[in-house]
C-alpha cells in the first residue's frame, strides 16, 4: 500500500516534488512529505538536500510531526553544522514544556546531535532535566549525560553534571536510577581510574532495592555495577548474594547471566563450609540449563560461559551432563561448544553414556564436527583412565567404517592415548597399519609414522612401511619429515643391522636436500650423535618420554579467574582477557576475583609513587647503615652496625646467595608487576626528544646543612653518567666530597671517586659527573628505579634518594637478531605483556623509529596492518633482561600503543666476572 | 551500548539500518556476509563476529537477520535478548515480521527502534507502553487519521511507564472480564536406535490473556507446585510470596503475556507420548534401500495424540523414495533430501505406517549416515510434567471474572536416532 509510493522516489526530481511538500500549507501534507523524507533515508537515499525544509517543520504541535523531524536531524545534523543551529532554539523552548513527554524528548535528540556548537547550547536544558520533577526526564537525562561525555568530556566534567549523575545513584525512583548507573559505567570505561561509580556499603544498599524494582534492561546495568564491588567481609558478601538470587528466575537471560557472574564473583569470600555456600552451588545448576532451552545465538553465549564456570567449578554442572547432547540439527557453532563442555564434565560416573553420544556423533554429516567427535573420544581416554580401553575399541571401530577423514582422527588420537598409556594398547598396531594408504592429511601421517618409529621392533615390516614414506620425502609437509626422520633413527638404533642404508638415505635426505633448517639441523645432530657416540645417541632418542598431561586446553588459572569477573560479557565470549581486544584498551582493568590468593596489582598507588619526588631518607635508616662503610665513617646514631656481608668487594659473593634470591625477586616483580614496566614508559613516550631528564634538586640545602644537590642522569657513549650541580648555600667552606650508592635493583655504582677537587666556598656552585657502571651489588627496590645515595663531607654524611630513568640502562648493544625476536616474541606466555597508550605525539613511525634508537630502542621489524604501523622493538638492559615491544602507530592518531613484553631474561654477569647464572624464568 | 542496526535479508540485501549513535558505514557488514558465505547452512552464522574496530551480533529471525553493530564491551546477551524484543515487538505491530511487513511500515518501524532504545540504552521495550507510544498500524485506522488528520502517535506519558507496576496501565476497562491461561509442555528429546530414552527434558510456559478491569491483584496455585524448581517469572510475579508459599501472586499486565517458563530437567522421569519402530536399510551393492516405520502411543493417560508429522533428512545418497503410507500424505523432497510425512491423529488400534523402498545412485557406495526423524505432535487438555492449576482467585476488584485454563503438550525439538 503505502510502501509503493514511499519506495518509489529515488531520482532528484523527486526531491524537488518533497521541496514543495515540505513548503506547504497543509499540515497533512507536510506529515506525509515528511514521512516520505524518513522513509528514503532508512533505505539509506540521501535527502540531505532538503535540510532546511524539514527543519522548518519542526515548530508545531504536532507530536508525531516534531518526532519525525527528529529523527532527521538525528541523522543529518553532523552533516549541515550550520543548519542544525536553526534547531537550537525550538529545542531550549521544548525543554521548558508542561508535558513531560516533550521535555525529555527534546533532552534526547539534542544529545545526539552530535555538532559541538549545539552542546554548548545543550547544558543549561540538560541541567535543568537532570533536576526536573518527573523522574521520566531525569532518566532520559541521565543518559544524555553519557551522550553529552562521548562528544565532548571535557564540557561535562567542567559543567559538574558527573556529580550530578552521581546523585541520581540515590534517587527515589529505581529507573533513574539504573539509568545514572548505566551512564556512569559507559563514561567509566573510557576513565579507568577516574573512580566515577565509587561502591560503598550505602550505594549498593540503594543499588541492591532499586535491583527489585526497575526495568529488566536496568537490572543488567545494576548487577554488572555490583560485580564490581569488592564486599569488605563473608557476611556482606552472603547478604548481597541473598538478594541477588532472585533474579535468576528472570525471564531475560542476559539478566540471568549478569546475576551469575555476581555470584560466582562474591562465592569466593564465602567459607566453604557454611551451609549458605552448598545451597548456592545447588541453586546456581536450574538457571544455566534453562540458558540452554532458548534460541540458538542465547545457547551459543551461554555455553561459552558455562565453559568458563565448569572449568572454575566443575561441581554446579556435574550432573547436568545430559543437557549438552547435541541435537542434530543445532547450529554448528553450539554443537561445537557442547562437545567441548561434555568432555570437561566426563568423569568416571558418566562416561559409558559420554562415549556412546561421542560414537553417534562420529557418524554425523557436519566433517568438522564428526572429526572434533573423534577427537574428544581421545580425550576422554586420556582424562578418565577407567575409560581408556573403552575408548580405544570406540575408535578402533570407527576406523573400520573406512571414512577417511574419520579414520585420520582416530589415528591422531590414539597417538596420544599411547602417550599417556605406552605399552598397554599395542595390539592395535596391526590394524592402524592396515589403514597406512588412505592416510593424506600431514598431521595423521605424522601421527602414524611415530607410532611405526616407536614401537619399530614389534612390527617386523617396520622398516618397509617407513621406506615406503620415504619415497616422495621432499613432497611431504616439515612435520611428517620430521617425524620420518625421527623415526628411522628410532628404527635404525632398535633393529641396526638391516636398516642401515635406510639411515644414511634419510640423513642425506635430510642434511643435503633439503632447505629447511630445522630439519637439517635435526638430520645434523642424529648424524653426529650416531657417528660418534651409538650408546649417547640411544639414551638420548629412546629416552622415555614424559606422560601427557591430563587436561591439554584449560584455561590458565589466573586468566580463567579474570574471565570469571567477566562472565556475560565478549570477553567471556572469546576467552580472552578484554585488554586482549577491546577497542583501545584504555578502559581496561584487570579484575581478579576477591578472597583468592593473588594480590591485585595496585597500580594506582605503584603509578602514584613512581611520579612522587624522590623522598630524604631520614639518616637512622637501617637499609643505609652499611651503605658508606668503607670510605666514610658510619652514622654514629643507633643505626646497627654495619653487617660483614656488605660492601663491595663482597658483591660476587653476595649476588650467588642472598643477591640471586634478590634477582629472581627483582625478576619476578618485574614479570608479573605492570610497575616496573610503567619505567619503560618515559623513555619510549619521551619521542620527541633524546632522552634526558630535566635537572632536579635532590638533596635540598635545608636537609643537608646547606649543601645543595641536584642533577640528573645520561647515557654518553655507553657510560652512564650522574652529572650532579653541588651548590653551597651555608656560610663556611664544604670539602672533602665523597659520594656511595645503596645496592639497587640494577647495580649501578660510582666507577670512579667524586671529582671535587677544590674546596666549594659559600654561594659557590661546582658540576661534577660522575661515571657509573653496573657490576655493583643487587638488591630489589620499590620502585625498581630508585636509586639511595649517600653524600659525605667535612661537615656531615647525608643521605637521599633518587630515581633514575630505566632509558639509561638500555645497553648498545640490545638490537636482537631477527629470527631470535620472532622465536622469542612466540614463545612469551601472555602475562609477561602489558600495554599502555603513549598519548599525543605526533611523529610517524619512522622518525619515532629514529627517535628511539637514539635511546638505544632498536627497531627489529616494521609491519603494515590495515592503516595501522607496527614496529617490533627490542632493547637490553645492562643486567642482559631483555624487553621486546611492540609499537601500533595509527596514521593520524597522536595516540600510540605499546604493549611491552619481557623476556627470557638471559645471562647476568656478576661483577667479578667469574659466575654466569642463566635465570629461566618459566610459567608457574 | 547498542551503536546501529541492520536488518538483512536471506539474498544478502540491507533493507534497513538504524543508528542510535554516529553513523556506523554500511561496508561494516562486508564482514557478517563473509561469515555468510562460510556458514553452509542459514542459521550456521555465528551470533558473534569480530571486525576490527566493532561487533556484529546477530540474530535470524523469520529469515531475516538482524544485525546490531556495538562498538565496546557491552554483554552479547543484553544485545541478543534486545533483538529478539524488536522482533516481537514487529511481529506484534505488524501481524507477520517479514521484509515486506517492514518495508510497508518503514515509518512506524523507525518510530518504535527509536523509542526501544535511547543513545544504545533501551528505553522502552514492554509492549503495553510501547502501544500507547505509538498505536500500531490497522486498516481502519490509516482511513480514520487520513480523514481527521489526527496521528498515530500518543501525546501523553504512558501511565505505566513509571508507576511501580510498570507493565500495566491504569485505567483498564473491559466489559467481559476474562482471564485464560494456557498451559503449554514441549517435550526435547533424544531417543537411540533401540528405542531407549538417551535424554528428554520438558520446557513448559503459562500463556496468559488476562482482560480484566482496574487493577485486579491475582493468585494462582498449583496442585503439585514441586514440579517446577527451576522456572523464570514475568517481572510481575511476587518472588517472595512464590519462595514461601509456592503461589504464585502477581498483578497482571493488560493483554496477552507470559506469566512464566519453566523447565523439567531431565533427572525427573519424563513420559515419552509415541514409540516409533523403524528399519532404514541400506545394502552394499544393492542400489535400493528399505525404508519401514510405524508410530504408536505410549504414555498418553488415554487423550489421543493428534497433528503428527514426521520429518527426517535422508543421505544424500538417496535419489527418490517410492512410500505407501498408511494414512496421511506423504511428501520427498529430492533436492534437500528432506522427507516428511503428515500423518494426522494416531489411532491406537490402527497405528500408521510408512513403508517402501528408495532408490540409490547407481554404483555409489552405501551411505554411512544414518538419518535422525524428528516428530511433531499435539496432546490436548494435558500437560505431560503432570502440572495442575489447583485455583485462580482474584482480589482488589469487585466484579466476577471469567477464568480458564487449558493444557496442551507439543514436541520440541523431539528426534529419534535410527
Amino acid at each position: 500500500m503505502m510502501c509503493d509510493f514511499l519506495f518509489s522516489l529515488v531520482c532528484t526530481g523527486e526531491i524537488f516534488e518533497l521541496k514543495a511538500e515540505l513548503n506547504s500549507d497543509k499540515k497533512e501534507k507536510k506529515k506525509e512529505a515528511v514521512k516520505k523524507v524518513i522513509a528514503s533515508m532508512t533505505v539509506g537515499k540521501d535527502v540531505s538536500a532538503l535540510f532546511p525544509d524539514v527543519v522548518n517543520c519542526m515548530q508545531t504541535d504536532n507530536l508525531e510531526l516534531k518526532k519525525l523531524v527528529y529523527l532527521y536531524l538525528m541523522n543529518y545534523a553532523k552533516s549541515q553544522p550550520d543548519m542544525a543551529i536553526m534547531a537550537v532554539n525550538t529545542f531550549v523552548k521544548d525543554c521548558e514544556d508542561p508535558n513531560p513527554l516533550i521535555r525529555a524528548l527534546a533532552v534526547r535528540t539534542m544529545g545526539c546531535i552530535r555538532v559541538d556548537k549545539i552542546t554548548e547550547y545543550l547544558c543549561e536544558p540538560l541541567r535543568k532535566c537532570l533536576k526536573d520533577e518527573d523522574p521520566y526526564v531525569r532518566k532520559t537525562a541521565a543518559v544524555c549525560v553519557a551522550k553529552l561525555h562521548d562528544i565532548n568530556a571535557q564540557l561535562v566534567e567542567d559543567q559538574g553534571f558527573l556529580d550530578t549523575l552521581k546523585d541520581l545513584i540515590s534517587d527515589s525512583n529505581p529507573m533513574v536510577v539504573a539509568n545514572a548507573v548505566a551512564a556512569l559505567s559507559e563514561i567509566a570505561e573510557s576513565h579507568p581510574n577516574s573512580n566515577l561509580l565509587d561502591l560503598n556499603p550505602q550505594t549498593i544498599n540503594k543499588l541492591l532495592t532499586a535491583l527489585n524494582e526497575c526495568t529488566e534492561w536496568g537490572q543488567i546495568f545494576i548487577l554488572d555495577c555490583l560485580a564490581n564491588y569488592t564486599p569488605r567481609d563473608d557476611r556482606e558478601s552472603q547478604s548481597i548474594c541473598e538478594r541477588v538470587t532472585p533474579r535468576l528466575s528472570h525471564a531475560n537471560s542476559a539478566v540471568v547471566l549478569s546475576a551469575v557472574k555476581v555470584l560466582m564473583k562474591f562465592m569466593e569470600m564465602l567459607p566453604k563450609d557454611l551451609d549458605y555456600y552448598g545451597t548456592l552451588l545447588k541453586k546456581l545448576a536450574p538457571p544455566l540449563v534453562t540458558l540452554l532451552s532458548a534460541e540458538p545465538e542465547l545457547q551459543y553465549v551461554a555455553l561459552r560461559n558455562i565453559n568458563l564456570i565448569v572449568q572454575r567449578r566443575p561441581e554446579i554442572l556435574k550432573h547436568e551432563m545430559k543437557v549438552f547432547f547435541v541435537k542434530y540439527n543445532d547450529p554448528i557453532y553450539v554443537k561445537l561448544e557442547k562437545l567441548d563442555i561434555m568432555i570437561r564434565l566426563a568423569s568416571q560416573a558418566n562416561i559409558a553414556q559420554v562415549l556412546a553420544e561421542l560414537k553417534e556423533y562420529a557418524t554425523e554429516v557436519d566433517v568438522d564436527f564428526v572429526r572434533k567427535a573423534v577427537r574428544a573420544i581421545g580425550r576422554c581416554a586420556i582424562k578418565v583412565e577407567q575409560s581408556a580401553e573403552r575408548c580405544v575399541s570406540t575408535l578402533l571401530d570407527l576406523i573400520q567404517t573406512k571414512v577417511n577423514y574419520v579414520v585420520q582422527e582416530a589415528i591422531v588420537v590414539i597417538k596420544d592415548i599411547f602417550r599417556k598409556y605406552p605399552n598397554k594398547y599395542e595390539s592395535v598396531i596391526a590394524t592402524l597399519c592396515e589403514n597406512l594408504d588412505s592416510l593424506d592429511e600431514p598431521e595423521a601421517r605424522a601421527a602414524m609414522i611415530w607410532i611405526v618409529g616407536e614401537y619399530a621392533e614389534r612390527i617386523d615390516n617396520a622398516d618397509e612401511l617407513l621406506e615406503s614414506f620415504l619415497e616422495g620425502f621432499h613432497d611431504e609437509s616439515t612435520q611428517v619429515q620430521l617425524q620420518l626422520l625421527t623415526a628411522i633413527v628410532k628404527l635404525f638404533l632398535k633393529k641396526p643391522t638391516e636398516t642401515q642404508e635406510l639411515v644414511q638415505q634419510v640423513l642425506s635426505l635430510a642434511t643435503q636436500d633439503s632447505d629447511n633448517p630445522d630439519l637439517r639441523d635435526r638430520g645434523y645432530i642424529y648424524w653426529r650423535l650416531l657417528s660418534t657416540d651409538p650408546v649417547a645417541a640411544k639414551e638420548v632418542v629412546l629416552a622415555e618420554k614424559p606422560l601427557i598431561s591430563e587436561e591439554t586446553d584449560l584455561i590458565e588459572p589466573t586468566l580463567l579467574e579474570e574471565l570469571i569477573c567477566h562472565i556475560g560479557t565478549l570477553a567471556s565470549v572469546y576467552h580472552k582477557p578484554p585488554s586482549a581486544f577491546v577497542e583501545g584498551s584504555r578502559g581496561v582493568q584487570h579484575k581478579r576475583l576477591p578472597g583468592s590468593s593473588v594480590e591485585s596489582p595496585d597500580t594506582g598507588s605503584a603509578a602514584g609513587v613512581s611520579e612522587a619526588p624522590p623522598a630524604v631518607i631520614p639518616s637512622q635508616g637501617d637499609l643505609l647503615g652499611d651503605l658508606l662503610n668503607l670510605d666514610l665513617t658510619p652514622p654514629t646514631t643507633t643505626g646497627p652496625p654495619p653487617p660483614a656481608s656488605s660492601g663491595m668487594q663482597m658483591g660476587a659473593m653476595d649476588l650467588l646467595g642472598g643477591g640471586l634470591d634478590s634477582l629472581v625477586g627483582l625478576l619476578n616483580t618485574v614479570l608479573s608487576e605492570a610497575v616496573s614496566l610503567r619505567c619503560v614508559i618515559p623513555a619510549l613516550q619521551n619521542l620527541s626528544s633524546h632522552y634526558t631528564t630535566c635537572c632536579q634538586v635532590w638533596l635540598p640545602a635545608m636537609k643537608a646543612k646547606g649543601l645543595e644537590i641536584s642533577g640528573t642522569f645520561v647515557r654518553r657513549a655507553g657510560v652512564i653518567q650522574m652529572e650532579m650541580t653541588l651548590t653551597n648555600k651555608a656560610m663556611s667552606v664544604m670539602t672533602d666530597f665523597a659520594i656511595q650508592f645503596n645496592r639497587n635493583s640494577f647495580g649501578l655504582a660510582p666507577a670512579g671517586p667524586l671529582q671535587v677537587l677544590t674546596p666549594l666556598s659559600p654561594n659557590q656552585s661546582i658540576e661534577a659527573a660522575l661515571p657509573l657502571s653496573t657490576v655493583g651489588p643487587v638488591m630489589k627496590m620499590e620502585p625498581l628505579n630508585n636509586l639511595q645515595v649517600a653524600v659525605k663531607n667535612n661537615i656531615d654524611v647525608f643521605y637521599f634518594s633518587c630515581q633514575y630513568p630505566i632509558s639509561m640502562l638500555f645497553a648498545e648493544d640490545g638490537k636482537m637478531e631477527r629470527q631470535v625476536f620472532l622465536a622469542t616474541w612466540k614463545d612469551i606466555p601472555n602475562d609477561n605483556e602489558s600495554q599502555f597508550q603513549i598519548k599525543d605525539c605526533h611523529l610517524n613511525s619512522d622518525a619515532a623509529s629514529n627517535k628511539l634508537q637514539g635511546s638505544n630502542i632498536f627497531t627489529i621489524a616494521k609491519r603494515t596492518v590495515e592503516g595501522q604501523d607496527m614496529l617490533y622493538q627490542s632493547m637490553k638492559l645492562t643486567n642482559g633482561i631483555w624487553v621486546l615491544a611492540e609499537l601500533r602507530v595509527q596514521a593520524g592518531n597522536p595516540n600510540y600503543t605499546v604493549s611491552t613484553v619481557l623476556v627470557v631474561l638471559a645471562v647476568f654477569k656478576s661483577c667479578a666476572g667469574a659466575a654466569v647464572i642463566t635465570i629461566y624464568y618459566q610459567k608457574k | 551500548m547498542i551503536h546501529s542496526l541492520f536488518l538483512i535479508n536471506a539474498s544478502g540485501d540491507i533493507f534497513l539500518e538504524k543508528h542510535w549513535k554516529s553513523v556506523v558505514s554500511r561496508s561494516v557488514c562486508d564482514y557478517f556476509f563473509e561469515a555468510q558465505e562460510r556458514a553452509t547452512e542459514p542459521e550456521n552464522v555465528p551470533p558473534v563476529i569480530p571486525t576490527p574496530h566493532h561487533y556484529l551480533i546477530s540474530v535470524l529471525r523469520h529469515r531475516i537477520y538482524f544485525v546490531a553493530v556495538i562498538q565496546s564491551e557491552v554483554p552479547p546477551l543484553f544485545v541478543i535478548e534486545f533483538l529478539h524484543r524488536v522482533v516481537d515487538t514487529f511481529q506484534d505491530y505488524f501481524g507477520v515480521c517479514t521484509e515486506a511487513a517492514i518495508k510497508d511500515n518503514v515509518v512506524v518501524v523507525y518510530e518504535l527502534l527509536e523509542e526501544m532504545l535511547d543513545n544504545g540504552f533501551p528505553l522502552a521495550t514492554e509492549s503495553n507502553i510501547l502501544k500507547e507510544l505509538i498505536k500500531p498500524p490497522t486498516i481502519l485506522r490509516t482511513m480514520v487519521n487520513t480523514i481527521t488528520g489526527s496521528t498515530n502517535v500518543g501525546e501523553q506519558l504512558p501511565t505505566g511507564q513509571l508507576s511501580v507496576v510498570p507493565w500495566r496501565r491504569t485505567g483498564v476497562k473491559y466489559t467481559n472480564n476474562e482471564a485464560y491461561f494456557d498451559v503449554v509442555e514441549e517435550i526435547d528429546a533424544i531417543i537411540d536406535k533401540s528405542g531407549s530414552t538417551i535424554t528428554a527434558e520438558i520446557q513448559g510456559v503459562i500463556d496468559a490473556c488476562v482482560k480484566l478491569t482496574g487493577m485486579p491483584d491475582l493468585t494462582l496455585s498449583f496442585m503439585n507446585p514441586r514440579l517446577l524448581d527451576d522456572v523464570s517469572f514475568h517481572p510481575c510475579v511476587r518472588f517472595k510470596r512464590w519462595e514461601a508459599e509456592r503461589i504464585l501472586s502477581f498483578i497482571p499486565p493488560d493483554g496477552n503475556f507470559r506469566l512464566l517458563s519453566y523447565h523439567v530437567s531431565s533427572q525427573n522421569l519424563v513420559a515419552i507420548p509415541v514409540y516409533i519402530k523403524h528399519n532404514i536399510t541400506f545394502r552394499e551393492g544393492s542400489s535400493q534401500g528399505r525404508f519401514d516405520l510405524t508410530l504408536g502411543p505410549k504414555q498418553t493417560m488415554g487423550k489421543a495424540v493428534e497433528s503428527v508429522l514426521v520429518s527426517s533428512q535422508l543421505p544424500r545418497g538417496v535419489l527418490n523414495a517410492n512410500l505407501n503410507p498408511s494414512q496421511g500424505t506423504y511428501t520427498f523432497d529430492p533436492v534437500t533430501k528432506m522427507l516428511s510425512w503428515d500423518v494426522g491423529k494416531i489411532n491406537p488400534q490402527k497405528l500408521p505406517s510408512l513403508k517402501g523402498t528408495m532408490s540409490l545412485q547407481a554404483g555409489a557406495s552405501k551411505p554411512d549416515e544414518n538419518p535422525t526423524i524428528n516428530i511433531q505432535l499435539k496432546i490436548q487438555q494435558m500437560a505431560i510434567s503432570g502440572l495442575k492449576v489447583n485455583r485462580l482467585d482474584m482480589y482488589g476488584e469487585k466484579y466476577k471474572p471469567f477464568k480458564g485454563i487449558k493444557y496442551m503438550t507439543k514436541a520440541g525439538k523431539f528426534q529419534v536416532r535410527t
